[in-house]
């Protein structure tokens, strides 16, 4: 690796093995401003910004967390985001910040919404419900009153108010990292040996714990360190799209193997909230308008959205079309409902398109890859021999 | 989740229960006929279910939860469950969605031997349980039906707001009705539906009378293995009708003269001498649902409160449907379901009931499949132990994957949580 590469790669691991949220700490002190956790998947991060909030993604302990307390709270065929999460809480991990938003993702983010009630009555928590009716007038009017209280809510708290022109910049600012991902995504799937997948997660890791402006600058510097990486040449791997990892983060050492184990990782699910609309948003206008109506019209097919007309597994396809990969690896957390649920339906439209697939699972905290190396390795194989 | 008083097993003779099946086999065989008289099925959930409005357009219900829990009680559902298992469904997620599709991949055959006929139209009414969306998305896969979508936005405040409110009514306008007016071919019927309504109010107001009866002591009934009795008509296919309003006027009729007569409720063995008095959480295991209850009646623990009776909805602090706003009262009900509740709001439930209950203390069976109910329950525990000073117990089992009913470990757990119970008592305790 060049000493660019290596310095942006390590930069960015780092934050994301703060759990401490050291670069949160650092931005409260020179601005004295919120900050806000949020649970993965989506919540409006242009809102937060726009009244001077930092937004900071909670993705759970990984597997750098020893969990004391957080067992105490969970049963055992519960996923482990929350107990680590909780653990967290608990710790003082979080204790920089001023409140937690737990968007609408599954019953066990929603009951985590009250256990954070009880456990930290002081803070800002609030349940962000989203629609799953697409209609402006129905849906759209439900989300947009959801908007309109979470701003009163963080203004309530000390934020500034809710201002059109801010929300308008921060709507501009959040198109340019979009770009930037979007941009890193594109060239990881036409050149994967640039940009491996490992490194790619670090950097959405870490964009999500410091300010937006920081993680677009890393990731512009990146960018350019992958590229001019010529010593980076194209191996015989398979090309692997990987989906159902989209709220308990695998841990990195998975994404490794599966790259280890002869896979390209050329489209997949983790950090999903820079990449869960397709396009930019409208910088002008009604800037809440544009929230909602992205949300509505433009929002990735995520399990945790309801797929109405639509038939189910339609929207992966193309991205298997889109990205070019050759298998799909359904890599889902544990006991995650909406992931396994969707699993046999999606496993439908993948089969029915003759492409081939494997299944594992796994937990943010496990250690042990063997099996997994050996199935992906075996898949990939599978895969090579019968593109041949 | 659900409940199911069509499958309980025949352990009790009052006239009411008599009743009770009577209806439901005659809803059965009126859905087995279906196919020939050309009566329209719709597929639902219980929470947040939309009976009046279903029957003011002379639908019929199908619950699947309902399907599952009976197959359950059947003892089918193992043999269900590992068919979708074998079919790539995780063993990991809820055991009801399982059973209701092994259930239909083996012909459908609902509790009378008779096939269930297929859905003319998926009602996913989706309140307290993101489950429910991907069960019915599964179910379109498999059927091809349409489905109506019914979003319930959760009580993460705990309470409804008015843009909550204006939420479901609107897609209960623009959607569901319409939806609804295409499948039976009839027009809304404000009215109509009104009139239901009226009738379903007389019936909650029967069906609360005999949950708080459970107040007197030695309480009258058991508000979890009975109480899954008691909710059936009005969870079910019958809220609305006059058939659930003389259940509920007749149920009510038995429950006062054995409060009269000084007699405690009627277990799988007979009655029940009470010593002890609980509040449960959770819903029951079905697959071993008798065995289960006698290890309550046989230490003399009467469950005198729980929240598995308020899933399909809770009527007990105050709400009653309400004919003057009809889909207005229908957004609340929906919105007001148990597991719609946020965790701090099903604290303050569960505490009043230890307290007004008379309760020893709180007793939660964590059920495997149901992350609606289960996460958060642990902590639920102790909240509710902190604020009534009443000791907290835990078991575990499923609801109907006999896997995980581990008999002689939840009766040791519960042999010790009441002997904890007893020490305090002893101790002068507040138990
Ligand atoms: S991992 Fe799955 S089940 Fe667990 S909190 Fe996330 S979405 Fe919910
Ligand atoms: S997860 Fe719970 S509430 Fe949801 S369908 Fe299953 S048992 Fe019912």
């Amino acid at each position: 690796m060049t000493g660019e590469l290596e310095l942006v790669v390590a930069e960015a691991e780092e934050l994301f093995r703060d759990l401490r949220l050291g670069a949160v700490r650092r931005w409260k002190e020179e601005t004295g401003g919120l900050a806000v956790g949020y649970m993965p998947i989506y919540v409006p991060l242009e809102l937060f910004h726009a009244q001077g909030v930092m937004p900071v993604g909670i993705f759970g302990g990984g597997d750098q967390l020893e969990i004391i307390r957080g067992d105490a709270y969970y049963q055992s065929y519960i996923c482990h985001i929350p107990r680590s999460t909780i653990e967290l809480g608990l710790n003082g991990a979080f204790d920089c910040l001023d409140g937690m938003v737990f968007p609408a993702i599954c019953d066990v983010v929603r009951n985590l919404s009250g256990m954070w009630k009880l456990q930290f009555p002081d803070r800002l928590v609030r349940y962000l419900d989203v629609p799953q009716n697409f209609d402006p007038e129905v849906g759209g009017r439900f989300y947009r009153a959801e908007l309109e209280s979470l701003a009163a809510e963080l203004a309530a708290r000390g934020a500034a108010s809710y201002d059109a022109s801010r929300l308008r910049e921060s709507i501009a600012v959040y198109n340019e990292l979009r770009g930037r991902v979007r941009d890193l995504y594109d060239l990881r799937r036409r050149e994967p040996w640039k940009v491996p997948t490992h490194e790619l997660y670090v950097l959405l890791r870490a964009s999500v714990v410091q300010p937006v402006e920081a993680s677009i600058r890393l990731l512009d510097r990146y960018r350019e360190a992958a590229l001019a990486a010529d010593e980076r040449r194209p191996m015989d791997q398979a090309r692997v799209l990987v989906t159902g990892s989209f709220c308990e983060q695998p841990p990195l050492g998975l994404i490794r193997t599966l790259e280890r184990s002869g896979c390209y990782v050329v489209d997949d699910d983790f950090v999903q909230i820079h990449r869960w609309m397709e396009c930019d948003l409208p910088t002008g206008g009604d800037p809440l308008a544009s929230l909602v109506d992205a949300f509505l019209a433009d929002s990735v097919a995520s399990p945790v959205r309801y797929i109405g007309e639509e038939t189910k597994g339609r929207a992966l396809l193309e991205r298997v079309e889109r990205s070019g990969a050759e298998g799909v690896l359904f890599c889902a957390p544990s006991f995650c409902d909406p992931a396994l649920l969707d699993q046999p339906m999606i496993v439908a439209a993948v089969e029915a398109a003759g492409i081939p697939w494997t299944a594992f699972k796994y937990a943010e905290n496990n250690g042990q890859f063997q099996v997994i190396r050996e199935q992906a390795g075996t898949f990939s194989d599978s895969i090579k021999l019968w593109s041949d | 989740m659900t409940t199911p008083a069509e499958a309980v097993p025949e352990v009790r003779k009052d006239g009411s229960q008599h009743k009770q099946k009577q209806m439901i086999a005659d809803h059965f065989s009126r859905l087995a006929r279906a196919p020939r008289t050309g009566d329209k099925c719709v597929y639902t959930f219980v929470p947040g279910n939309l009976t009046e409005l279903l029957l003011s357009f002379d639908l019929l219900p199908v619950l699947p939860e309902i399907n599952a829990l009976q197959s359950g009680m059947r003892g089918k559902s193992r043999e269900y469950i590992s068919l979708a298992e074998k079919q790539g469904h995780s063993e990991d997620v809820c055991t009801y969605v399982k059973c209701d599709l092994g259930m239909m991949k083996s012909g459908n055959v609902g509790p009378t031997g008779e096939k269930i006929p297929d859905p003319d139209l998926l009602l996913l009414s989706y309140t307290g349980c993101f489950t429910f969306m991907k069960w019915f998305e599964i179910l379109r896969q498999e059927y091809g039906a349409p489905v109506a979508m019914l979003h319930v936005p959760y009580q993460g405040d705990g309470e409804i707001t008015a843009a909550m409110r204006d939420y479901v009514v609107e897609q209960l306008r623009r959607n569901v009705i319409p939806a609804l007016e295409r499948v039976s071919g009839k027009s809304y019927d404000e009215d109509r539906l009104s009139e239901l309504l009226a009738r379903s109010a007389r019936a909650e107001d029967d069906l609360v009378w005999v949950l708080e009866s459970a107040k007197n002591r030695p309480s009258p009934i058991d508000a979890y293995f009975g109480g899954v009795y008691y909710i059936g008509p009005i969870f079910t296919a019958f809220r609305g009708t006059d058939e659930a309003i003389d259940y509920y006027r007749e149920l009510r009729a038995e429950v006062e003269q054995r409060l009269a007569d000084g007699r405690g409720p009627l277990a799988p063995d007979g009655e029940i001498e009470e010593r002890f008095r609980l509040v449960v959480e959770g819903p029951p295991n079905w697959t071993s649902f008798r065995e289960f209850w006698r290890m309550f009646a046989d230490e003399g623990a009467v469950v005198v409160a729980s929240s598995y009776t308020k899933v399909g909805g809770v009527y007990d602090t105050g709400f009653r449907h309400d004919p003057a706003r009809p889909l207005e009262s229908l957004a609340d009900y929906c919105m007001g379901c148990y597991t719609n509740l946020n965790l701090p709001r099903r604290v303050e439930l569960l505490s009043r009931y230890v307290v007004d209950y008379g309760a020893d203390g709180l007793l939660v069976n964590s059920v495997k499949s149901c992350n609606s109910f289960s996460a958060g329950q642990l902590m639920i525990l102790r909240e509710v132990e902190n604020r009534t000073g009443a000791p907290g117990g835990f078991i575990e089992s499923d609801l109907v994957d006999p896997r995980y009913f581990a008999a002689s470990n939840i009766k040791n757990r519960l042999e010790s949580y009441l002997q904890m119970i007893d020490q305090k008592r002893q101790a002068g305790g507040t138990a």
